[in-house]
C-alpha cells in the first residue's frame, strides 16, 4: 500500500488545480445559507413549490428577453414537473399545463394551406416560445448583447458539483450593488453612475459604463474601470442585464412574500429544474442503487475470503 | 502460460461435437478458467478486468446512445438534451456514457502506473505492453471524438485547437489539418465524420484488447515479485474461481465509485462550458481538455522556446506526441534485469517522483500558464510618464497613494503618465510545467537506462513460492 | 493442473455450494438483470414522440366529395367529406356480405351531443394488407366501390372505408377521435 500515499497527495494537488481555474476574477458564488434542498445526500430532492414559483418568475419577468428552447410546456406537467399531476400521468392532459400553454401565442411551425404563417395558441407539445424571432433580433434589443437562453444555464456555470449553477443564479441575481450606485455628472455634461468602494485593500470608486451593470458574481475585469490600486480591483465585472428582482418584482400566487432572494432562491430552483428535469429520478434511483452495489461488495468480499481461505498468497 | 495442457473435457454429447469443430469453449476454459495465475497478485491487478468492464459499459450505452443522437451541427446539441429529458432512461444511460469516460481512463492510468512498477513490460512482455501502448492510443482519439459530439463550446473549440495542432508539421500540416476537418473549419461534415469514427474506434480497440490478452496468455501473468512462475504448482491457481471473485469484488468496489459519480455529480468531471452550445464567434475564455489528456497538453504548453530552425509550436506538437511514444520505446529503454520495483531501492524512488511528476502536469494543465505557483514578493507598481520635453521614465512603487500621487503630478505639470502592475517575480505554472516535462522523459531516456546498469537490487527472492512463505515468516525459507 | 498444495479440489467444490457464493451469484444474476431494463425501455417512445401523438383538426374545410389527410406521429390518417349519395352507399350494404362485417354507424364516432355527422369519416390511411396508403379522390381514383383503391396490390375500399375487394383482410381502422366541437376532432394514436 505505499503506492497508494503519493497517490493520494497527487489526487489531492489535481482536486485543488481542477477548482484553481475558476473564472476570471468573479467572487465565488454561493447559494442560500440553508443549502439547496436538491443538493443534499443522499435523496434530496427539488422544492416543487418554490419551483412552481420560479416557473412565475421566469414566465413574467426572465421571459421577455431569455427563451428556453429546449423546454416545452408539457414538461412543466411530467413527472418531476412543477405542476406534475397523479391524475393526469399524462402531461398533454393537465388543465393546468394546458392553461399556462394556452395563455402564450406562437407561431405555428406549420404554415396553413395557402401557405401562410399561422398564429394559435400554444399546446403543451409545443416549445416555450422565444421572446424574439431570431439571435439577432436579441441582440438588437439589448444593445448588442445576447441574452443567453436559459434551458440548461444551471449546468453551465459552476464547475459542475450539484447545485453550483443554481448558486450561480442566485448569487448573481442577489449580487447586484444597485443601492450602492451613486451618479454625478461627467465630463461631458451626462450623468455618470458610479460605486464607492472602501473594503480592506479594495478602495476606490468604479465607473459604471452606460448600460451595463456591476455585479461581482459575473465573470469579467472591471480593471478598465476602476481607479483605485489596480493590484486590488473589485470582483467581477459588468452585465447588460439591469437587476431585475427587486422586491415585489411579481406578486406570488400562493402567497408567498416576493423579497428579492425569495425570488432569486425560486428562478434558481426552477431553472435548476429545467437544466436537469430527469433529476428527481436520478435522485430517487441512486440510494437502491448504492445500496445494492455496497450489498453485493459485502457478499463478494465474504465469497473471496472463504474462497481463499486456503491459499497462501 | 501458452505451453499448459489443456485440461478441458467436454461433458455432454454436443459439447464434444462442437469441440471437434470449433474448440471456442475450450478456449475459454483454458484462457479464464483454468488459467494458471500467479498467487501473488495484489488488487492493482484487478484493473484488467475493470477496464474490460470500462470498455464493455462503454460501448453498450455508446450503441445506444447512437440509436437517438443527431449528428448535426444544427441538432446535436439538442439531441443529447433529447436524450437527458425525453428518452425512456436517458439521463442515466448518457450519464454512464459520460463518467464512463473519464472511469475508463483512471482505470487505464492505474493499470499503466501498476505496469511501470512491477516491470510488466519486459521480456517476454515487450508485445503485450506495446499493444497496451495502442490501446492508449485509440483510447485517446475514441474520447477526443467522442468530446465533440455534444457539440459544446468545448467540443467545437477543443477540436479546433487540437485538429490546429496538425498544422504546425512542416510542408504538410495544413493539408492533413483541412483534410481531417474536410473544409476550410471545424463543421458540420467534421462532425459526421467524427460520429462515425467514434463508433468505429471501440471496436478496434476491443480488437486490441484480445491481442492484449493472446499476448498475455503467452507468457503468462506478470506479478508483483517478477518472477516468472517456476513451479506451477506451488507458485499458480486456476483463474477461476480465484481471480473470477478476486476482479469481481474489485470490480464492484470500482463500480461504486462510478455510481457515486452518476447519480451525484455527473457533470463534475466535465466541463461547465460545455453545456453552451457551440459558437463558432466566441471562444471560451479557458480552453482545458478533459482531465485525462491534461499532463499531455501541460506538456504542450511548457514548450514556448525554439530549438534551433525547429519553432516552438511545432517542438510542443513533438513533445507531446513524444510523451506518448516514448511509453513504446520503455521495454528498450530500461536495462534493469530486476523487473519489480519492489526490489529495486533506488528506482523505486524515482518511480513516485514520477508519479507525482504526472500529477503536477494534469494541474500545469489545468491552469493557465502564467498564474503564480509561488509567488516571491509583493507585486509592485510602476508609474511610466513622457515630460514636457519628451522624456521617458518609470518609477516603481510599493504603495498606490504615492504612486497615484506620483501620476497625477506628472499628469498636471503636462507629462503623459500611466500606472500598470509589475507582478513580482514568481514561480509560474509554465516554469513547474517545464520542469515535469524534463522530469517526465528523463525518466524514460535517462534514469530508467542508466539506473537499470549501476543500481543494487535488494531482497529479490528467488520464486513467488518463497516470496509467498515470506509474508508469515519473517525470515526467508530455504528456496525449495 | 495447477490446484494449489494447499487446496483439495474437493474443497472447492465443496466452497462452490456455500450459501455465500449462491447469494453472490443471485445478487449479480438479479443486478445484471435490472440493468437490462433500462437499456431494453430506453427504445420505447420518447417524451417528445409521446407528446405529437394527437392532432386537432378542423374539418370545417374540407370540400364536399373531397378528403384531407394528415400526419399523426408519422402515419397517415384520411378525414373525408362524403357526399350524400356516398354516405347513403356506404349505409345501403348488406353488412352480412361484406368480407369484415362493419356498418357504417359503427365507423362513426358520437358528437358530445350522442348524434353522429355521417358525412364526416375518418379512417386510417394505411392499408391493411401490407401498409401502403390507398389513393382516393383526390388522386384520381376511388376504385369498383367509390371509396379508395390501394394500388400496390389492388384493394378497393368502399365509400365507409370497408375492404370489398382485393387482398387485404380488413376494413381500414377508425383511429381513436373525439369531437371536441362540431368542427373540430381530436385524433389520437
Amino acid at each position: 500500500m505505499k503506492l497508494f500515499r503519493p497517490l493520494l497527495v497527487g489526487l489531492g494537488a489535481m482536486a485543488l488545480g481542477l477548482t484553481a481555474h475558476a473564472a476570471g476574477g468573479a467572487k465565488h458564488a454561493h447559494g442560500p445559507d440553508e443549502g439547496w434542498p436538491f443538493a443534499k445526500v443522499p435523496a434530496g430532492q427539488l422544492d416543487s413549490e418554490s419551483v412552481q414559483r420560479g416557473f412565475q418568475v421566469y414566465k413574467e419577468v426572465c421571459s421577455s428577453c431569455h427563451g428556453m428552447k429546449l423546454l416545452s410546456y408539457r414538461n412543466l406537467g411530467e413527472k418531476g414537473g412543477p405542476f406534475y399531476s397523479d391524475e393526469y400521468p399524462n402531461a398533454n392532459d393537465n388543465p393546468l399545463v394546458k392553461a399556462i400553454a394556452a395563455e402564450v401565442e406562437i407561431l405555428d411551425p406549420n404554415p396553413d394551406e395557402n401557405g401562410d404563417p399561422v398564429y394559435r395558441p400554444a399546446i403543451p407539445a409545443d416549445t416555450f416560445r422565444s421572446p424574439y424571432p431570431n439571435d439577432q433580433a436579441a441582440m438588437a434589443a439589448n444593445g448588442g448583447a445576447m441574452p443567453p437562453d436559459l434551458s440548461v444555464i444551471t449546468k453551465a456555470r459552476g464547475h459542475g458539483a450539484e447545485g453550483e449553477g443554481a448558486s450561480y443564479i442566485y448569487s448573481l441575481m442577489t449580487g447586484y450593488k444597485d443601492d450602492k450606485i451613486k451618479t454625478k455628472v461627467g465630463e461631458d455634461g451626462l450623468n455618470v453612475n458610479y460605486i464607492e468602494f472602501d473594503d480592506g485593500e479594495t478602495v476606490g470608486t468604479l465607473t459604471q459604463p452606460t448600460g451595463l451593470y456591476y455585479n461581482p458574481y459575473f465573470a469579467g475585469d472591471a480593471t478598465p474601470q476602476w481607479d483605485g490600486d489596480p493590484r486590488h480591483v473589485p470582483y467581477g465585472g459588468f452585465l447588460a442585464m439591469a437587476p431585475q428582482l427587486p422586491e415585489g418584482r411579481v406578486e406570488y400566487i400562493d402567497g408567498t412574500e416576493a423579497t428579492t432572494s425569495q425570488m432569486a432562491y425560486d428562478v434558481a430552483q426552477f431553472l435548476q429544474w429545467a437544466g436537469d428535469p430527469k433529476q428527481g429520478q436520478r435522485k430517487s434511483l441512486a440510494l437502491p442503487v448504492m445500496i445494492y452495489l455496497v450489498l453485493l461488495s459485502i457478499l463478494l468480499w465474504f465469497s473471496y475470503k472463504r474462497i481463499w481461505r486456503n491459499v497462501a498468497h | 502460460m501458452s505451453g499448459h495442457e489443456s485440461t478441458y473435457k467436454p461433458n455432454t454429447g454436443i459439447e464434444k461435437w462442437l469441440d471437434d469443430r470449433l474448440p471456442i469453449i475450450r478456449l475459454a476454459h483454458d484462457s479464464f478458467v483454468d488459467f494458471p495465475t500467479p498467487k501473488n497478485l495484489n488488487y492493482w491487478y484487478t484493473f484488467g478486468g475493470i477496464l474490460a468492464v470500462c470498455l464493455a459499459i462503454q460501448i453498450i450505452t455508446g450503441v445506444v446512445l447512437a440509436m437517438h443522437y443527431t449528428a448535426t451541427v444544427n441538432e446535436a446539441f439538442g439531441s443529447v438534451e433529447r436524450i437527458m429529458r425525453d428518452v425512456p432512461f436517458g439521463w442515466l444511460i448518457r450519464n454512464i456514457h459520460m463518467v464512463g469516460a473519464s472511469m475508463f481512463f483512471l482505470a487505464v492510468y492505474v493499470h499503466m502506473f501498476r505496469g511501470l512498477y512491477y516491470g510488466s513490460y519486459k521480456a517476454p512482455r515487450e508485445v503485450l505492453w506495446l499493444l497496451g501502448c495502442v490501446i492508449f492510443l485509440l483510447m485517446m482519439a475514441t474520447a477526443f471524438l467522442g468530446y465533440m459530439l455534444p457539440w459544446g463550446q468545448m467540443s467545437l473549440h477543443g477540436a479546433n485547437v487540437i485538429i490546429n495542432l496538425f498544422g504546425a508539421i512542416p510542408l504538410v500540416g495544413e493539408g492533413i489539418q483541412s483534410w481531417l476537418m474536410g473544409g476550410p473549419s471545424v463543421g458540420n461534415q467534421t462532425l459526421q465524420r467524427f460520429f462515425s469514427l467514434h463508433y468505429l474506434l471501440p471496436f478496434m480497440i476491443a480488437g486490441v484488447v484480445i491481442l492484449h490478452i493472446w499476448a498475455l496468455h503467452v507468457p503468462g501473468n506478470n506479478n508483483p515479485t517478477g518472477k516468472e512462475v517456476q513451479d506451477v504448482e506451488k507458485d499458480t491457481i486456476p483463474f477461476h474461481p480465484y481471480y473470477t471473485v478476486k476482479d469481481g469484488f474489485a470490480i464492484v468496489v470500482f463500480l461504486i465509485i462510478f455510481a457515486v459519480f452518476v447519480f451525484y455529480a455527473p457533470n463534475v468531471l466535465g466541463h461547465a462550458d460545455n453545456y453552451i452550445e457551440a459558437n463558432p464567434l466566441v471562444t471560451p475564455a479557458h480552453i482545458v481538455p478533459e482531465w485525462y489528456l491534461l499532463p499531455f497538453y501541460a506538456i504542450l504548453r511548457a514548450i514556448t522556446f525554439n530549438i534551433g530552425p525547429i519553432e516552438a509550436k511545432l517542438l510542443g506538437v513533438i513533445f507531446m506526441f513524444g510523451a506518448i511514444a516514448v511509453l513504446f520505446l520503455l521495454p528498450w529503454l530500461d536495462t534493469s534485469k530486476v523487473k519489480s520495483m519492489r526490489y529495486r531501492p533506488v528506482a523505486k524512488q524515482f518511480f513516485f517522483g514520477f508519479v507525482v511528476a504526472c500529477l503536477l502536469l494534469s494541474w500545469c494543465g489545468a491552469s493557465n500558464p502564467d498564474d503564480p505557483v509561488i509567488s516571491m514578493g509583493e507585486d509592485k507598481l510602476v508609474v511610466s510618464y513622457t515630460d514636457v520635453a519628451g522624456i521617458e521614465g518609470t518609477r516603481v512603487f510599493e504603495e498606490y497613494a504615492p504612486a497615484a500621487q506620483f501620476r497625477d503630478e506628472q499628469t498636471a505639470a503636462g507629462a503623459t503618465a500611466s500606472l500598470a502592475v509589475q507582478a513580482a517575480p514568481a514561480f509560474r505554472f509554465l516554469h513547474l510545467s517545464q520542469i515535469m516535462t524534463a522530469y517526465y522523459f528523463a525518466y524514460f531516456l535517462l534514469i530508467l537506462p542508466i539506473l537499470g546498469l549501476r543500481e543494487r537490487p535488494k531482497g529479490e527472492p528467488d520464486s513467488i513460492h518463497q516470496s509467498i512463505l515470506g509474508h508469515d515468516a519473517p525470515a526467508a525459507a530455504p528456496a525449495e | 493442473m495447477s490446484a494449489s498444495d494447499t487446496t483439495a479440489p474437493e474443497q472447492v467444490d465443496e466452497d462452490r455450494r456455500d450459501f455465500i457464493h449462491i447469494a453472490t451469484i443471485a445478487a449479480t444474476v438479479g443486478g445484471a438483470g435490472l440493468v437490462a431494463y433500462p437499456l431494453i425501455d430506453q427504445m420505447n417512445a420518447a417524451g417528445d414522440t409521446k407528446a405529437a401523438s394527437s392532432l386537432e383538426v378542423d374539418i370545417s374545410k374540407i370540400p364536399m366529395g373531397g378528403e384531407i389527410r394528415v400526419l399523426i406521429g408519422g402515419k397517415p390518417f384520411f378525414l373525408r367529406h362524403r357526399t350524400p349519395e356516398e354516405v347513403a352507399a356506404a349505409v345501403n350494404t348488406d353488412v352480412a356480405k361484406l368480407p369484415d362485417p362493419e356498418s357504417d354507424e359503427d365507423r362513426l364516432v358520437q358528437l358530445p351531443d350522442g348524434t353522429r355527422n355521417p358525412a364526416i369519416l375518418i379512417t386510417s390511411g394505411a392499408c391493411t394488407h401490407l401498409g401502403c396508403v390507398p389513393v382516393g379522390p383526390a388522386q384520381g381514383s376511388v376504385g369498383e366501390y367509390g371509396g379508395w383503391y390501394c394500388p400496390c396490390h389492388g384493394s378497393h375500399y368502399d365509400t365507409s372505408g370497408r375492404i370489398r375487394k382485393g387482398p387485404a383482410p380488413s376494413n381500414l381502422p377508425v383511429p381513436d377521435y373525439e369531437w371536441v366541437s362540431s368542427t373540430l376532432v381530436k385524433i389520437s394514436l
